[in-house]
C-alpha cells in the first residue's frame, strides 16, 4: 500500500510503530497532489513549506514520545476557514490577497494536536452553490470522471480526499455543503450539530446555519476527527456548552451490539420528490435492505413541511448572506477598486468587481426579501416555516433515533449543466437542508454507484447531538456495504 | 413575484453593489423566478407558529469582564488596501 493511500487510523498506527514518519507521508502526499492536482484541482493553495515544516516538528514530538489522534497527519481544509498567515481566498477575487492574522479555532485545535495543514481547498465563492463551479478561481472536477462535478461548496475538499491528495479535510455545510460533495465523490462527510464545533474563524456565509465537519476515506476516521473538532468554544457565542463524548466509542457499541433496537425513519415526502434518479432510489433502498438485515427497525415517517424547505432556506440563506457580506467593502481587507473618487462609489464598484454572479444574486435576493414592505411576506415567513420544519423533526424522532434518506436526487451532474439555471441547482438540496434549518446533525457515507460509476450517498440524520447515533449506524451499514475500499482510478 | 430591470437598479443600489449592465437583465429574470418560487411559502399555515431565526441552544452567554490587550494596529490594519501608519484611507466621505 501507497501512504497516500493510508486511512488517518492506518497512518497513525503505522507513525506510532515508527513504521513511517509524517515527513514520509507529507511528502508521499504532496507527491500525490503534484500528479493528480494539476487535473482535479481541487487545492487554491498548496503550504509545501510549512507542510513539511509541521511534518518535521511532529516527527519530534513523537521522537519524544508523544501520541495524540492527530500527531503528523495530513489535512486538507477548505479555504473558508482562516489560517494565520496562509492566504485565505473563500474561492473570491474580493479576498485574493486576504491573509489572516489568526487561526480558526478547529485551525488551532488542529495545528495544537499536531495536524499537518497541507493546503487550503476550493470551494463555490462564500460557500455559495452546489457544484464548485461557482469558484473565482477554477472549476474543481470530480475524480471518479473529470466530466463531472464534485458537488458543493465543500467540492476541493471531498475531491481532495477521493483522489487521496490528503489523509481528511474539513469543510463546512450550510445546506448540504459536507454531505453532497461527500455523495458525489464517494467519501465520509459528517455536518454535526449547530454548536457542536465553533465558528470562529469561519468566515460567515449564514451564520444560523453554517457549520463546520471532517471529510474524510470512512466512518472511523470521522469519528476520529469529530473528537478533534468538537466542544465548546467561548469566541463563538453559539457554540454549545455541552458535553463531548468520545465518537470512536461508537464503533465499539457498533462491534458490542450492532444495530439492534435502534430505529430508523423514512420521511415520505422525501421519496416523493420529483427527479428521483432511479440508481439513486436503488441503491438508498437497497441501503435500507442493510440496515433491516443489521436489526434496525424501519418505518416510514412524515416531514410535512419539506415542500416549503427550499423556499424557506433560499429567502433565510440570502438575507444573511447580505448582511454577513456588506463588510467587503474595500475598507479593511481584500480587493479595492482604486478609480473610484468618492465613497459609495468605491463600495458599489468593489464589490461588483470583487465578487461573482452568484454571490451578487443571493446579495440582491436576500436585501430584497430585508427591505421595507417584503420583509414579513418573505424573512418572516420564512423564519415560521423554519420553526415548523424544526418541529417536523422533533415529533418524527420522538418515535426513531435516526431518520435516513439520498443525499441528492441524482449523482453528480456534468460541469456547466445547471450553471445558467440557478433554481434547479438550488432544489438539489432538497434532502440536505432541512437539518441546517433545524440544526441537526447529518451523514452522507457512500452507498453505491450509479450507470456512470460516480458514486451515491446515503444520509443520516439525527436528533441534536446525537452523532453518536449517526456514527455507529454508518458504521455498521459501511461494514455491511463494504464500499469503503473503492476510490477512483487515476 | 416578477422583478423589472429597475428593481434589480435599486436592490443593487441598496446592497451596494454596481451591476455590470450585461448581467442586469439576466438577474431580473433569474430573481424573478427565484421569487416565484419562494411564493410558495405563502401558502404555508404558520398560524402560531414562533419566529426562529437560528439553531443555538436558548441560552444566554455570559463572559468574565475582563479587558484583554489588543492586538493593536499592526495587526488588525495588516490587510487594508490603503492606510496611513494607525489609519485606514478611503475616498472623500464628505463633500
Amino acid at each position: 500500500m501507497q501512504f497516500h493511500e493510508l486511512t488517518l487510523f492506518d497512518a497513525r498506527k503505522l507513525l506510532d510503530a515508527k513504521e513511517i514518519s509524517s515527513v514520509d507521508l507529507v511528502t508521499a502526499l504532496l507527491k500525490r497532489i503534484d500528479d493528480c492536482d494539476g487535473d482535479i484541482k481541487a487545492y487554491i493553495t498548496v503550504d509545501e513549506k510549512g507542510a513539511l515544516a509541521a511534518a518535521q516538528k511532529a516527527d519530534d514530538r513523537m521522537a519524544n514520545g508523544e501520541s495524540t489522534a492527530l500527531l503528523g497527519i495530513p489535512l486538507a481544509l477548505k479555504d473558508l476557514l482562516c489560517t494565520k498567515g496562509l492566504t485565505t481566498t473563500c474561492a473570491s477575487r474580493i479576498l485574493e490577497n486576504f491573509v489572516p492574522q489568526y487561526d480558526a479555532t478547529v485551525v488551532e485545535k488542529l495545528k495544537d494536536t499536531g495536524a499537518v495543514i497541507l493546503g487550503k481547498t476550493n470551494l463555490d465563492e462564500f460557500a455559495m452553490g452546489s457544484s464548485t463551479e461557482n469558484s473565482g478561481f477554477h472549476i474543481t472536477r470530480n475524480p471518479w470522471n473529470f466530466d463531472y462535478v464534485p458537488g458543493g461548496s465543500s467540492g476541493g475538499s471531498a475531491a481532495a480526499v477521493a483522489a487521496q491528495m490528503c489523509t481528511a479535510s474539513l469543510g463546512t455545510d450550510t445546506g448540504g455543503s459536507i454531505r453532497q460533495p461527500a455523495s458525489h465523490c464517494g467519501v465520509v462527510g459528517i455536518k454535526p450539530t449547530y454548536g457542536r464545533v465553533s465558528r470562529f474563524g469561519l468566515v460567515s456565509y449564514a451564520s444560523s446555519l453554517d457549520q463546520i465537519g471532517p471529510i474524510t476515506r470512512d466512518v472511523r476516521d470521522t469519528a476520529i476527527m469529530l473528537n478533534a473538532l468538537c466542544g465548546h468554544d467561548p469566541r463563538d457565542t453559539t457554540s454549545a456548552n455541552v458535553a463531548v463524548p468520545d465518537f470512536t466509542t461508537a464503533l465499539d457499541q457498533y462491534d458490542a451490539q450492532g444495530l439492534k433496537g435502534m430505529t430508523a425513519g423514512i420521511p415520505k415526502e422525501f421519496l416523493a420528490v420529483k427527479g428521483l434518479d432511479p440508481d439513486v432510489e436503488k441503491a438508498f433502498y437497497d441501503s435500507v435492505k442493510q440496515l433491516e438485515s443489521l436489526g434496525v427497525a424501519v418505518k416510514e415517517i412524515s416531514l410535512p413541511h419539506t415542500d416549503y424547505a427550499v423556499a424557506a432556506y433560499y429567502v433565510i440563506a440570502p438575507s444573511e448572506a447580505s448582511s454577513n457580506l456588506a463588510r467587503f467593502d474595500g475598507v479593511r481587507y481584500g480587493y479595492r477598486d482604486t478609480e473610484s473618487t468618492d465613497l459609495i462609489e468605491m463600495y458599489k464598484k468593489t464589490k461588483s468587481k470583487g465578487f461573482g454572479d452568484e454571490v451578487q444574486r443571493r446579495i440582491i435576493t436576500g436585501t430584497y426579501a430585508l427591505s421595507a414592505g417584503y420583509y414579513d411576506a418573505y424573512y418572516g415567513q420564512a423564519t415560521k416555516v423554519r420553526s415548523l420544519i424544526s418541529q417536523d423533526f422533533s415529533r418524527a424522532f420522538e418515535g426513531c433515533d435516526i431518520i435516513v434518506s439520498p443525499v441528492a436526487p441524482t449523482p453528480a451532474f456534468k460541469i456547466g449543466e445547471n450553471m445558467d439555471d440557478p433554481l434547479t441547482m438550488y432544489l438539489t438540496d432538497i434532502f440536505t437542508l432541512s437539518t441546517n434549518m433545524a440544526g441537526l446533525p447529518g451523514i452522507s457515507i457512500p452507498c453505491g454507484h450509479g450507470k456512470t460509476g460516480l458514486p451515491i450517498g446515503f444520509q443520516m440524520m439525527a436528533n441534536r447531538f446525537d452523532e453518536m447515533a449517526l456514527v455507529r449506524a454508518a458504521y455498521g451499514l459501511e461494514q455491511a456495504l463494504d464500499l469503503k475500499k473503492q476510490f477512483p482510478e487515476m | 413575484m416578477k422583478i423589472t430591470k429597475k428593481d434589480i437598479e435599486y436592490i443593487a443600489h441598496l446592497s451596494r453593489l454596481e451591476v455590470d449592465d450585461s448581467l442586469v437583465d439576466k438577474f431580473a429574470d433569474q430573481v424573478s423566478r427565484i421569487l416565484q418560487y419562494i411564493d410558495k411559502l405563502k401558502d404555508a399555515d404558520v398560524s402560531g407558529a414562533e419566529l426562529m431565526s437560528g439553531a443555538a441552544l436558548d441560552t444566554n452567554v455570559f463572559r468574565e469582564d475582563i479587558a484583554h490587550i489588543p492586538p493593536g494596529p499592526s495587526v488588525t490594519l495588516a490587510n487594508a488596501p490603503e492606510r496611513d501608519d494607525d489609519f485606514y484611507i478611503v475616498p472623500k466621505a464628505v463633500g
